[in-house]
């Protein structure tokens, strides 16, 4: 391929890429992203390029591997095309199959398609199952049409138009104006006017200006930038490198997580391509304009995910924030205006500048416009990553697209946000995925992370877990996140020991307020939500574990012991084969007991069993 | 640390004290730990002092200063794998193992780490054994996992008690 020196020179290049993908006789878009080779995507890839070898089909059938298709727990997944048939939990067993029967003879193989678990009946297209057909997928609908590592089929379905469309007709000024009309909002959990930064930082003094994409997610539970990412790189480059033009910078930075290893793999391979076709480098398609990026991998540090200490890791030193008097769109990377963007926010820059700001803000509730992509994942039947118009209630996420829960055990929580959101009751999902609303309720939409707790979840547990992970991050730098996170921490692991005191909860509060207020960073500011929003909406929890000492779910070990039951136990020895501390005793087909000394209360022997004998009292 | 694999990671990076992460990843990538003699060479390579160095190192979590047993055992304890009982699994390794997270055997064969988040929430709780994931793993899968490793290291297992 050689570099593409105008915007003709790439239409033609689009026509050509088109026209070869139409020749194709059919196409298999099989997922290979993190979730689907978790679940052995790669022995089907392999199996399937095999079949289609042998039946002479290699070259008139396109096998495409793809970014996430969302339906995690379903994987590995393919769509194939024409027809848009979904095939889920595929294994390399299918492929002669798929290929014999599908392929060739356009036959569904009915025992691949996906059984709704509601109405027990077989789906057969993408379009009519439940999950897919309740979400509004504008980013996510081009993952399956795109190989990551692929410029040509990012090319094929109209990529880097957005991009020619802005060097020959619009202004920096007036690709700043778009933005800021669309009214999109940082992704990233701060929810920050994306267009006010980048009119803030274009009007920064200063020759030298940057532009950073944070592809950090260091929330767990979260990943929708690495499926974005990961799935289709060339779109968040396209995002960068207009954004770029209108800040006025030239170089940018990709700072990706290092477990990642895919997604920094996938954005390694998209920023050669683009430079050897010159939509990365000097001069970019004639325009004059030069713009190139840089990928740093980080090193593991959740508070990189706030923008001053990600600077100082992209510097090469330790990832601490800095107070922010002067903010960073003036004063970032090595001093220079900087604007920092997560990856979510880049890739719906592209769609902005091609369809208006009109249309973005047609989507969305008041204060928040666009879609959103959801982590959807816990103790619900179907988890994996969910895009939604901002403002969709939750319940229609939990429900109508997760499917409820998992377990048949009542849903309890939802824990939006990550560590610096919180948790709303059941009897709050009718509140909208949108900004405002759920920062008023004491949690926040986030990066997206959405875990869905049922019954077995202990809520002062789910804080404590909150509290062990912060305490963890906190880098250390101010006293109100450092010691204020030791405090609280010490507070509840003395309730979820039994040794609580009433009083404490209100110490709890007046430290998580102190904190919010005194604070340096991001973290600091929301590390006590975790706590508060449980206070505030599970408060009966707490005071369970402090008057009677006892945990509701059945979690904190300090409050439970395990038995048991000697009229249910068989003597199957599944309970002492799985304990890793020897603490389950008894002869086979005898009833068994489990020692309390050696107990550490795991839970495994309960989780294990399968005749329910094993009571937590 | 050999010469050969350390001039190819310092390739263009010389001299530019910004690179220290980067180089400290593929050092560990291709070291299992940075040790004290690779952050000597780092320093007078980028121009940077080893005291910076040993900070940035112990800072991040992807960087280990002491080396990793033969196989790497990483439990995902990120939110949806706790709910889904990652704790259930760190029990079973550190039962198991009877070594605690960051922690390598006494026969250099395993070594426990514990991660926040490897990005495959669905399918929780996530495993990864010398970088090969496991999803919805159960404690008696792990149990079997590590089983098998051992095997595959030594004649009999001290660990299984089958």
């Amino acid at each position: 391929m050689t570099r593409i020196n105008s915007t003709v020179d790439l239409e033609a290049m689009r026509r050509g890429f088109a026209k070869d993908r139409k020749e194709y006789q059919a196409t298999i878009a099989l997922c290979g992203g993190t979730g689907c080779k978790v679940s052995r995507a790669q022995p089907v890839i392999d199996a399937l390029k095999e079949e289609l070898i042998t039946h002479g089909l290699d070259k008139r059938v396109c096998l495409r591997v793809t970014g996430c298709h969302g339906f995690c727990e379903q994987g590995p997944l393919m769509i194939i095309e024409p027809g848009n048939i979904f095939y889920c939990h595929v294994s390399a067993d299918d492929a002669p199959d798929i290929i014999n029967k599908t392929i060739r003879e356009g036959e569904v193989i009915e025992r691949l398609l996906y059984t709704d678990p509601l109405s027990a009946k077989r789906i057969r297209t993408v379009s009519e199952i439940p999950f897919y057909r309740e979400q509004n997928r504008s980013l996510l609908s081009q993952n399956p049409l795109v190989d990551p590592c692929s410029i040509e089929d990012y090319i094929a379905i109209g990529g880097y138009r957005a991009l020619t469309k802005t060097l020959s007709e619009i202004s920096p000024e007036s690709v700043v104006r778009e933005i800021m009309d669309s009214g999109l909002r940082g992704r990233g959990g701060g929810g920050f006017p994306t267009g006010r930064k980048w009119a803030q930082c274009r009007e920064a003094p200063g020759d030298e200006k940057y532009v950073i994409c944070n592809a950090d997610e260091g929330d767990p539970g979260a990943y929708m930038d690495r499926c974005v990412l990961e799935g289709n790189p060339h779109l968040v480059l396209e995002g960068m490198l207009i954004g770029a033009w209108a800040i006025g910078a030239t170089q940018g930075y990709v700072y990706v997580r290092n477990e990642y290893p895919l997604a920094v793999e996938h954005v390694r391979v998209a920023v050669k391509q683009a430079r050897k076709l010159g939509l990365l480098g000097n001069n970019i398609l004639g325009s004059g304009f030069s713009f190139d990026v840089e990928i740093a991998r980080g090193g593991g540090a959740f508070v990189c995910g706030e923008s001053t200490a990600l600077m100082a890791s992209l510097e090469g030193k330790v990832g601490e924030p800095r107070a922010k008097d002067v903010h960073t769109v003036v004063d970032g990377l090595w001093h220079k205006p900087t604007t920092l963007n997560n990856v979510e926010t880049w890739a719906n820059v592209p769609f902005i500048i091609q369809k208006g700001a009109a249309w973005f803000s047609s989507m969305g509730s008041k204060g928040s416009k666009g879609t959103k992509i959801l982590a959807l994942t816990g103790h619900i039947k179907n988890t994996g990553l969910v895009e939604v118009e901002m403002g969709t209630p939750i319940e229609k996420v939990v429900f109508d697209i997760g499917g409820g829960a998992a377990n048949g055990k009542p849903i309890k929580a939802i824990q939006t946000g990550g560590p610096s959101g919180g948790c709303l009751p059941a009897d709050k999902f009718y509140l909208p995925v949108d900004f405002d609303t759920l920062t008023e309720a004491g949690s926040m939409v986030g990066s997206g992370g959405m875990v869905v707790m049922d019954e077995s979840t202990c809520m002062v547990d789910v804080a404590k877990y909150f509290l062990t992970f912060l305490q963890d991050e906190s880098c250390g730098k101010c006293a109100p996140c450092r010691l204020g996170i030791d405090r609280m921490l010490e507070i509840i692991t003395d309730i979820t020991n039994g040794d609580g005191d009433p009083k404490q909860l209100g110490l709890l509060e007046d430290l998580g307020y102190t904190m919010s207020e005194t604070a340096l960073c991001g973290l600091g500011k929301t590390a006590a939500n975790p706590v508060l929003s449980t206070l505030r909406y599970f408060r009966e929890e707490y005071e369970t574990h402090i008057d009677e000492k006892r945990c509701p779910a059945g979690v904190c070990q300090a409050l439970i012991t395990f038995t048991i039951d000697p009229e249910t136990c068989n003597g199957c020895g599944a309970c002492k084969r799985e304990c890793p501390h020897n603490a389950v005793v008894g002869k086979k087909k005898a009833v068994h007991s489990i020692d309390l000394d050696l107990c550490q209360k795991c839970g495994i022997c309960r989780s294990e069993c399968k005749f329910d004998a094993v009571n937590v009292n | 640390m050999p010469d050969a694999s350390f001039s190819s990671i310092m390739e263009g990076r010389r001299s530019q004290p910004h690179q220290l992460i980067e180089v400290l990843q593929d050092v560990q990538s291709q070291h299992g730990f940075i040790s004290e003699d690779a952050m000597k060479t780092i320093s007078s390579e980028l121009g940077v002092s080893l005291m910076e160095i040993y900070r940035v190192a112990s800072f991040y979590k992807a960087f280990s200063l002491t080396p990793c047993g033969k196989n790497v055992i990483t439990i995902c304890t990120g939110t949806a794998c706790h709910v889904r009982g990652a704790n259930q699994i760190l029990s079973q390794a550190v039962g198991q193992l009877e070594i605690e997270p960051g922690e390598t055997s006494d026969d250099g064969l395993f070594t426990i780490k514990q991660v926040n988040c490897l990005g495959a929430c669905a399918l929780g709780p996530i495993v990864t054994e010398n970088g090969d994931s496991h999803h919805h793993m159960s404690p008696g899968r792990l149990r079997r996992l590590v089983k098998s490793l051992y095997k595959a290291d030594t004649e009999d297992s001290p660990h299984d008690k089958d």
